[in-house]
């Protein structure tokens, strides 16, 4: 009784919450009334609940206070109060990990367990289970049997929950008590059939026979529990999917049976498992799609929220299923649930028709100001998409772009906004104005310094080729004048490009050039001093190599070269043409805008695969003096996936040398190989100078083994031979489970498939941002032009993409897309020759019967050129 | 949330908290390990969703790539989590079980103070529900019955006091029946 008042006062003093501030050594103090006899059920209740809200709280007991605490709280099992033992049953569950010593608790609780109060067993049972270890489950594996089959349904629930738990842990014990747990699934309690279900599947799952006996059992007695529907549901598509059976077979007939369950769980699970069905017909899927139609007009918010998610996947693979339920989906965009609302939009926009987007746009626009950014960012993404699937309808979606770029939002979000409009720009040529015009609002009043870069430099790209550039220059001007260097700086490079293109606005840009070199900070007086001189030799090279195309080499390899440069002081200036290319171009990449997360990766990955192959070069002693690596090719397949060694080799090409690097796989678990190496059969005047064979290979781990081979000097058009390669080895077999090999091998070799060096290997990848500059900067002295007619050619798009793979060149200025109904189209592609030389070629392409093309190409070495013209052809 | 199929699986529950109003815990247990290991983590992840959730009662929302049920009631925030793949219906019954055993416990005082008055009984009534990740029993009614916990609400003082003014401190077991 006193406690009752100990409380009262506690609660006045700290508020509404009694447990506030409570301390863990006082608790601890407390507890030693637990000692006391006779027991005071109700304070030492009150002291229990305390420890267990601390351990809750996440407060950390030390071993030797938990050990105390536990063993005091053992002489509570003394009083007879049912809370009091439950709460001890508690106690032990959450301590059993920190306390030591915690078996000294088995007896009495396997007595509750097999005692006459009903209350206590199953909470004994589950408190077992969590400190029995495999070797104590034996013991009382007896009394687990008997509660499995316990007429008591949560004496049987709880030991077969614990068994399941146990599985784990002891899946040879628990495995004997099937029978048991086939009994229990006969039961009448709708919870102790969907344990025992539950348990005898994980019991089962490796057996697929014994599985499916099992769910034609139960499929024809037919079950009671919800949740075993649920689950039955959940085993019977995942049988499905193993065996690949058609849809024609008694299990999908199960779960289409489940459609008509009057639980709605049921109903819901079934619907969405036959959606997560692969290839599944649309026959198939209209019964489904129609309860889930139902469900959208549910008054349960969570049903609604269900059956939209699910019908959002249905519609990405079959928009045309989800049609009948538009709208449903229509009156749920007013959803008070913004997840649902979000979800049927982003549905709609897949599945409407193009006439439908305006009315959509229309009520998206009404909520979107309400809902929260990451929900924004899913609204863009799919207005980004639908920009694509309909590009006519580009004015609606950058009016919404637009307005919603005016709104308050987030980084992510205003990220979304421009990367969309940049690329609404990109696809549709005529909205380029209207985009600029609204980017250029827009970096008027943003904070976010990386979007105001970014659209600077597409002002700059974009802005000077526009009817009227005058009218962008006031935007730029204006960032010079009141934003931080990086932006000023940044509007400054894109000045210089406005100046370089048109010369009648060239005056003017001088003008405020020579401003910007006042500047207070280094980087933009530099820009502006740099760009200054350029611009006033009035020299179209000068302006085409040093503000329209930058460097295109990559940055970490030029960090490197200039490194090494500094160590070893010579006479000759630095080569800008011995610094690796960047491989990935990553200005172009994102021609579609992926889910932010993903498209992060590649672009930092892309640039480092080609030095790492130049660092794990350089370590081979035999292939120091061939200078830097300039391009590594993918892997190509010398072998079928599924032969006994897999091979595959990439391609190095250097100044006057290649290396080719094979990959290879041992498949085989009874063979090491060892001296691996692979002989290459030149077709033309290429010379193998040297072998650097794998030492050894066992089974399963790759290793690699290079061929060093000179390039033809005399005759540099010689860009393309065959290689015929054999594997050779040494064999020595070994025993498939030690590893260990016989002590004598045999030699043996392995015909692999013909390797082709094509003239792509010699090109890298350039990206040009302005081709018009640098098509005049390298200037006609080493131009070639010749037409071809491609007869097995039947669409443009096939002959841009042959033209690309097959030259390895980079298209610039978007030219790699065909728009639709032409018949001419020009391509415009860039890179460098192997030894530094730059490429550009333009392909005039008709469509006629076949396709022709006129090609133009021009280079700093005419030897390219001719190479180029040659291998086309 | 793209994964094709569900792993046929007992485990269903990820997660279980209950909140207060200004998104303090007040009970919480966290059945998948690999789910927020650590203290720092889990309280995180409630304060986030506290913050994305307690101003509209919507029932449910989608969250850190985890399906989340809730409920609230006066100062109180009932939460239950699982997969993105899971049966949502299977979760809201497992929220509406919490809360229906709980009202009745707690004499339909469902807020803050009777509930921190009732700890241990809110203890018991959560272990009955879900054992580590199953659902152990979703119907209210077996709930309360099964943990047959008498409330220390308001009436109570009343006897309480009674019984120590005639100094009658012993017979518990009278005094269930008077409640």
């Amino acid at each position: 009784m006193i406690k009752k008042f100990d409380k009262k006062d506690e609660e006045s003093g700290s508020g509404s919450n009694p447990f506030q501030h409570l301390e863990k050594s006082a608790v601890l103090q407390e507890a030693r009334i637990f000692n006391e006899t006779p027991i005071n059920p109700r304070r030492c209740l009150h002291i229990l609940t305390k420890i267990i809200y601390l351990l809750n709280q996440g407060e950390h007991f030390g071993t030797t206070e938990a050990t105390e605490a536990f063993f005091a709280m053992t002489r509570l099992f003394q009083s007879n109060d049912q809370t009091l033992r439950r709460m001890c049953y508690l106690t032990i569950k959450e301590m059993a990990n920190i306390s030591e010593d915690v078996i000294i608790v088995t007896s009495s609780l396997t007595k509750d367990m097999t005692g006459k109060e009903d209350v206590y067993r199953g909470p004994a049972i589950r408190a077992l289970c969590r400190i029995t270890d495999t070797t104590m489950l034996q013991a009382i594996e007896r009394y687990m049997k008997q509660a499995i089959v316990d007429k008591v349904p949560s004496v049987s629930s709880s030991a077969l929950v614990s068994s399941l738990h146990m599985v784990k842990m002891s899946f040879d014990v628990v495995k004997r008590w099937v029978n048991e747990a086939q009994e229990a699934a006969s039961s009448d309690n709708i919870m102790v059939q969907y344990h025992a279900l539950g348990l005898l599947y994980h019991l089962r799952k490796n057996d697929r026979l014994a599985v499916t006996k099992m769910l034609n059992k139960f499929t024809k007695s037919g079950l009671k529990s919800p949740f075993a529907y649920c689950m039955m549901i959940r085993i019977a598509s995942k049988l499905l999917e193993e065996t690949e059976g058609g849809h024609d077979s008694p299990l999908f007939d199960f779960i289409e049976s489940c459609l008509r369950n009057k639980h709605e769980m049921v109903v819901y699970e079934a619907a969405s498992a036959i959606v997560h069905m692969p290839n599944c017909t649309a026959r198939e899927l209209a019964p489904a799609v129609s309860v889930l139609q139902l469900f959208c007009s549910s008054p349960k918010a969570a049903l609604r929220y269900a059956a939209v998610r699910t019908l959002n996947k249905v519609a990405m693979k079959h928009p045309s299923a989800v049609t009948a339920c538009n709208l449903d989906l229509e009156n749920l965009i007013t959803d008070s649930n913004r997840s649902i609302a979000t979800l049927a939009i982003t549905t709609l926009l897949k599945t409407g028709s193009e006439s439908s987007v305006d009315r959509l746009m229309k009520q998206i626009s009404s909520f979107v100001s309400e809902i929260s950014d990451e929900f924004k960012v899913v609204v863009v993404q799919a207005i980004s998409a639908l920009c694509q699937k309909y590009p006519r309808k580009h004015s609606v979606m950058m009016n919404f772009l637009s307005n919603m770029l005016r709104d308050d939002g987030g980084f992510e979000y205003k990220r979304a906004i421009v990367d969309c409009i940049i690329s609404i720009i990109e696809e549709n040529p005529e909205s380029k104005e209207t985009g600029l015009a609204h980017l250029c609002e827009f970096i008027e009043d943003c904070e976010h310094t990386v979007l105001a870069t970014k659209i600077l430099h597409l002002l700059g790209k974009e802005g000077p080729r526009t009817p009227t550039p005058s009218k962008y220059i006031r935007f730029i001007f204006n960032r010079v004048v009141l934003e931080s260097e990086a932006v000023r700086a940044a509007a400054v490079s894109a000045l210089a490009k406005f100046g370089a293109q048109n010369d009648d606005l060239l005056p003017s840009v001088l003008v405020l050039m020579k401003r910007c070199m006042m500047d207070s900070d280094d980087e933009v007086r530099d820009r502006a001093t740099f760009y200054m001189n350029v611009l006033q030799q009035k020299q179209k090279a000068l302006n085409a190599a040093y503000i329209f195309n930058g460097l295109s080499v990559s940055v970490p390899g030029l960090e490197k070269s200039l490194h090494q440069y500094t160590l070893e002081p010579s006479e000759k200036p630095f080569d800008m043409k011995t610094v690796p290319l960047a491989t990935a171009p990553i200005t172009e990449q994102k021609t579609e805008i992926a889910p932010v997360a993903t498209s992060k990766l590649p672009e930092k990955l892309a640039p480092c695969r080609q030095d790492i192959y130049q660092e794990q070069l350089a370590a081979i002693p035999e292939f120091q003096a061939l200078g830097p690596l300039f391009k590594s090719s993918e892997p190509v397949q010398l072998t079928e996936a599924e032969t006994e060694y897999v091979v595959r080799c990439i391609k190095h090409a250097f100044t006057n040398h290649m290396i080719f690097q094979f990959d290879c796989t041992n498949t085989l678990n009874d063979q090491l190989l060892q001296r691996v190496l692979v002989q290459m059969e030149p077709s033309e005047a290429y010379e193998v100078l040297n072998y650097v064979p794998a030492p050894s290979l066992p089974y399963s781990q790759p290793g690699s083994c290079y061929s060093l081979v000179r390039l033809p000097e005399d005759d540099p058009t010689a860009v393309s031979c065959t290689f015929s390669c054999t594997m050779k080895y040494l064999v020595r077999d070994c025993d498939p489970n030690t590893g260990e090999p016989d002590d004598d091998g045999y030699d043996d070799e392995y015909v692999l498939e013909d390797l082709e060096v094509t003239v792509a290997d010699h090109i890298q990848k350039v990206l040009k941002p302005n081709f018009g500059a640098a098509w005049d900067e390298i200037g006609d002295d080493n131009e070639k032009e010749e037409t071809f007619a491609l007869a097995t050619v039947r669409t443009l798009d096939e002959a841009v993409n042959n033209i690309i793979s097959f030259l390895g060149m980079q298209p610039c200025e978007r030219s790699d897309k065909v728009p639709e109904n032409k018949n001419s189209h020009v391509l415009f592609l860039a890179g460098v020759f192997r030894g530094g030389h730059d490429v550009l070629v333009r392909a005039r392409l008709a469509l006629a019967d076949g396709v022709t093309m006129q090609v133009t190409v021009r280079s700093t070495d005419e030897n390219v050129v001719d190479v180029i013209l040659a291998s086309v052809g | 949330m793209d994964s094709a199929a569900v792993e046929p699986s007992l485990y269903t529950v990820k997660a279980v908290f209950i909140l207060d109003n200004d998104g303090n815990r007040l009970l919480s247990k966290y059945y998948d390990p690999e789910l927020y290991p650590s203290m720092k983590e889990q309280k995180n992840f409630e304060t986030n969703i506290f913050n994305k959730t307690h101003k509209a009662d919507n029932e449910i929302s989608f969250l850190e790539g985890m399906t989340i049920v809730y409920k609230s009631s006066i100062d109180l925030f009932f939460y239950v989590v699982g997969s993105a793949q899971e049966n949502e219906l299977m979760l809201m019954a497992v929220l509406n079980c919490l809360f229906e055993s709980l009202s009745q416990m707690l004499r339909k005082n469902v807020e803050k103070r009777t509930l921190l008055d009732n700890m241990d009984g809110v203890f018991l009534v959560v272990d009955e529900i879900i054992d580590g990740g199953v659902i152990l029993e979703s119907d209210p009614q077996q709930v309360i019955e099964k943990v047959n916990y008498r409330c220390v609400s308001e009436q109570a003082y009343g006897f309480v006091l009674f019984d120590y003014i005639t100094g009658n401190t012993e017979d518990q077991g009278e005094k269930r029946q008077l409640l």
